[in-house]
């Protein structure tokens, strides 16, 4: 163990802790903006800098290990000055336009340029412009935003594999890029997303959907495959407009590109919204322009918009469909026996639900003719 | 799985056989590459060159359907090695002698025979999955949706018993869930030969326990399986189906012998949130509440039980599943009265002790793996620790069969399914997003470039694909993701189904159809 005090306050850590964790758990809060706790560090904004006694320069505490007998101090009014001017700096070359941006509220800089007191900036100068749009579907690249702290190159490469986009050019024309500037093609996992601390990467499907002042946030269990991550669902209106998931979960804050973007089924024109009841024989299935639709023609079949189903269901109440279901249940078990009566489950439901469905298979049908579709 | 997610971070030699963990299983995946970072090694086994394999440090490219000679193949290198672990054999299995005897014919040669794999490869992985004692094997779909996958899943267990890969922390075996929660379901008691918590319906015991929590007589004898319940249908013998949230129209095998059995019963039933293309063809279709719009909760494949909370109201009339069936279940004369989703889930925790631990305030946090029998007990991250429930567990001799279908001069090609990335099962969520659906919209089969070339078939040319069963039209996606021989279609696009060619063959045990196997042919459209 390495002993050492922040702010004279004596810490004793493991070998290996950098100065900014050891000082986080002080509960000393260290302003950043390219650390991230799950990736590595970097030292890029150099805006966690401390002084350390016996070294003439202030260093970066997000990559100086601690030693034995260290003293920090993470707050004077030299660290500050260059903090404001290092902020001054990043500011100089970035839209002022937070009364529009998507992050506003939830913004690591604008935070800081808050905490700092920057409204006007002595380094107004050159910017950098981007015309280029980014045509990939999920992903809004708003590069003028971007401040180059490369959390989004170190997440696709650390935590994804997958090394989509990295840093080219140098100086004032450095950008991070996919490969040859092209539009981004990749998992589109949005764990850059996730980690960017400005507006420079947001989803394109929650663009002008609200901010977060105005979101209720539920935090529940993501409905696609086994693993189960950790998701909260964002709602405006009761609509959800956008998917994150907390750092602190199993999960670890990642999710892949059907959790974090695969949500608006829910408000899909497509939902069933009443109960329906058949009135036309099966084969006669007709898309909105009356022509007859194949069974493989399922893409149009479903959808609102380019098949009418009113030919073949109408709609019913709960009291009227439920009763003639239970009506013919009753009829067929009477007949033919519970057990020519099947109930197949859903994996996509809850474990109350599948519980409740198949006690009413075996306990009010009285077969054990269940499944679901663990085989498929 | 046997292992909690948390411990493949400790794991030193990962194991994938039939998975695309990357694809289909993406936050699993990162926790595999962050265990790599760390050290761990990386072994795939997979008939494609699936994105995991960028990772591997042995990549064994298997022929479809012959895991079984693999599996063997690789025992026989670690017996012959003497990997194997002396200790957990006499302790804790049974049968090992004669199970031995059954790997004899499994040399390298005949492995590599058989399933196309150089023996070098097999024998560089057999040496590094037997020489760790902190081994985990991942399987999916990849080794159970064959004619053999029961023989598949027991060749696999014989692997971990034969070096007691099982039972400790960060080792085991680990077949990844593909849906939120199968495991749910499966615990809840939506098999048809199990109560819930896996208590066998034709024990009278158990029956009789189940008579007097539900207070009615109970049949004792086996359901049939949801393959079993088509074939019926087909038959005429099944009249009624009522289905939750399923849409076997185009996920079960053989669409066309689907439609024909299901247009036979007399009454059928859809519970969803849209209107499938199974639910185009029901009597009655009933609106439900998605997954946002309730309360529950869901059992992810490493057994942990996580909350679902509710966040919107459901849309129009729709109602959530639990009041559906409540309401049906009171008109058919058994009345069920439940306030909360809480109350079901503390009569499933009185009747299955694995879930009596839990409650919904103590996962209101994270969740918690079961068995978690009080309120009191933290749950099991990890199972067997003190042993396998009915004491010794045996080796299980397993045979190489081939597929049920094989290639001949009129289909040349083996088929194989699964997912890609970025849609889901059916569709019928994924294809409603619309940045998923203009980035994965169309459908594609995947075939070698070699093969490609021979056909004179051009990358993104549409052409036809063919079974004894049924045909599509389809954009071929020359590539060599898949070797020569092969090709691959995803199974979720019902306007080019990979479903309406693939065999209605099953798993004699399991009734798993062979989805990952079946012989098929292409050509040109002129």
């Amino acid at each position: 163990m390495i002993r050492l005090t922040i702010d004279n306050k004596a810490i004793e850590v493991a070998e290996g802790t950098t100065v900014l964790d050891a000082a986080k758990m002080l509960n000393i809060e260290i302003p950043t903006l390219c650390h991230h706790p799950k990736l590595t560090p970097f030292g890029g904004c150099r805006l966690c800098i401390v002084e350390v006694k016996g070294v003439p320069r202030p260093l970066t505490s997000c990559t100086t290990p601690v030693s034995e007998g260290m003293e920090v101090a993470t707050s004077t009014p030299a660290l500050e000055d260059l903090r404001k001017t290092l902020l001054e700096l990043i500011l100089s070359d970035h839209p002022n336009d937070c009364m529009i941006c998507e992050k506003a509220g939830d913004c690591t800089l604008q935070e800081l340029a808050y905490f700092y007191g920057i409204r006007e900036n002595r380094f107004e100068g050159e910017r950098r412009i981007y015309e280029k749009k980014d045509g990939n579907p999920f992903i809004e690249r708003d590069m003028g935003k971007c401040i180059l702290c490369g959390r989004c190159v170190k997440v696709c490469d650390e935590i994804q594999g997958v090394g989509a986009i990295d840093f080219a050019y140098r100086g004032f024309k450095s950008k991070i890029c996919p490969t040859f500037e092209k539009d981004l093609d990749c998992e589109f996992c949005g764990q850059c997303v996730a980690v960017c601390p400005t507006g420079a990467l947001t989803g394109k499907m929650w663009q002008l959907r609200g901010r977060q002042k105005d979101i209720n946030a539920i935090d529940t269990t993501c409905s696609y495959c086994g693993t189960g991550c950790n998701i909260t669902l964002h709602v405006r209106n009761n609509k959800v407009v956008r998917v994150t998931s907390k750092e602190n979960t199993w999960n670890e804050g990642w999710l892949c590109v059907k959790g974090r973007f695969g949500y608006s089924f829910i408000n899909s024109p497509d939902r069933l919204k009443k109960p329906l009841i058949r009135i036309a024989p099966k084969e006669s299935i007709k898309g909105s322009k009356g022509q007859s639709l194949k069974n493989s023609d399922t893409l149009t079949l479903g959808r609102s918009d380019t098949c009418d189903f009113s030919a073949i269901f109408r709609e019913a109440s709960w009291d009227e469909a439920l009763d003639y279901i239970a009506a013919k249940l009753k009829e067929i078990k009477e007949r033919s026996g519970a057990d020519s009566i099947a109930g197949l489950s859903s994996a996509r439901c809850t474990t109350e639900e599948n519980y409740l469905f198949q006690k009413f298979i075996r306990a009010a049908v009285g077969t054990n003719n269940v499944d679901h579709c663990a085989r498929l | 799985m046997t292992n909690s997610i948390r411990e493949i971070e400790g794991m030193e030699v990962i194991f994938v056989i039939g998975s695309n963990t990357k694809e289909t299983h993406p936050v699993i995946a990162n926790r595999m590459l962050k265990a790599l970072r760390k050290g761990t090694r990386l072994i795939v086994a997979d008939p494609r060159k699936v994105p995991l394999v960028r990772f591997s440090e042995i990549f064994l490219r298997l022929k479809p359907g012959t895991d079984v000679a693999l599996l063997n193949g690789m025992a026989h290198i670690i017996l012959k090695e003497g990997l194997h672990n002396d200790e957990f054999i006499n302790e804790r299995t049974e049968g090992f002698e004669e199970w031995k005897k059954s790997i004899d014919p499994f040399t390298p040669q005949n492995a590599s025979k058989i399933t196309g794999i150089p023996a070098e490869n097999i024998i560089k992985a057999a040496k590094l999955y037997g020489g760790s004692r902190k081994a985990g094997i991942f399987y999916t779909m990849g080794v159970t949706q064959h004619t053999h996958g029961t023989d598949n899943v027991n060749a696999i267990a014989n692997l971990a018993l034969l070096t007691g890969n099982i039972g400790r922390e960060h080792t085991g075996i680990n077949p990844l869930r593909g849906q939120n929660n199968v495991q749910g379901a499966c615990d809840a008691g939506c098999l048809p030969n199990v109560y819930p918590g896996y208590q066998r319906v034709d024990m009278p015991m158990v029956k009789k326990k189940f008579e007097d929590t539900w207070g009615v007589q109970l049949s004792g004898k086996e359901g049939l399986k949801s393959t079993e319940m088509v074939e019926s249908a087909f038959k005429g013998k099944l009249k009624a189906l009522y289905i939750l949230g399923e849409n076997p129209m185009l996920t079960d095998p053989n669409i066309e012998h689907t439609r024909k059995a299901l247009d036979k019963l007399e009454f059928m039933v859809v519970q969803d949130i849209f209107l499938t293309e199974t639910a185009a063809l029901a009597d009655v279709v009933l609106p439900a509440a998605c997954f946002a719009e309730k309360n529950g909760t869901f059992i992810n494949t490493e057994r942990k039980v996580h909350l679902v909370r509710k966040a919107v109201e459901p849309p129009g009339d729709a109602k959530e599943d639990s009041w559906i069936i409540a309401e049906l279940s009171g008109r058919i004369g058994y009345p069920m009265k439940y306030s909360s989703s809480e109350e079901i889930s503390e009569e499933l925790g009185s009747v299955w002790p694995a879930l009596s631990g839990i409650s919904y305030s103590r996962i209101s946090a994270g969740g918690i793996h079961w068995p978690c029998p009080t309120k009191d007990h933290p749950g099991t991250e990890y199972l067997y620790k003190a042993g396998f429930p009915r004491g010794k567990v045996s080796f299980t001799p397993v045979k190489y069969v081939p597929p049920a279908e094989v290639t001949d001069n009129d289909y040349p090609f083996i088929l194989t399914t699964g997912r890609n990335l970025f849609q889901y099962h059916g569709g019928s969520m994924t294809r409603r997003v619309a940045p998923i659906e203009k980035h994965a919209g169309e459908p594609y089969v995947e075939i070698n470039t070699e093969d490609a070339k021979k056909a004179g078939i051009k990358d993104g040319e549409k052409i036809k694909a063919s079974s004894r069963r049924g045909q599509i039209e389809i954009k071929a996606r020359v590539t060599d993701r898949v070797s020569s021989g092969v090709l691959f279609i995803p199974m979720h696009y019902s306007e080019a189904a990979a479903n309406a060619i693939t065999t209605d063959a099953l798993d004699p045990h399991a009734k798993t159809p062979e989805f990952k196997v079946c012989a098929v042919k292409i050509e040109k459209i002129h």
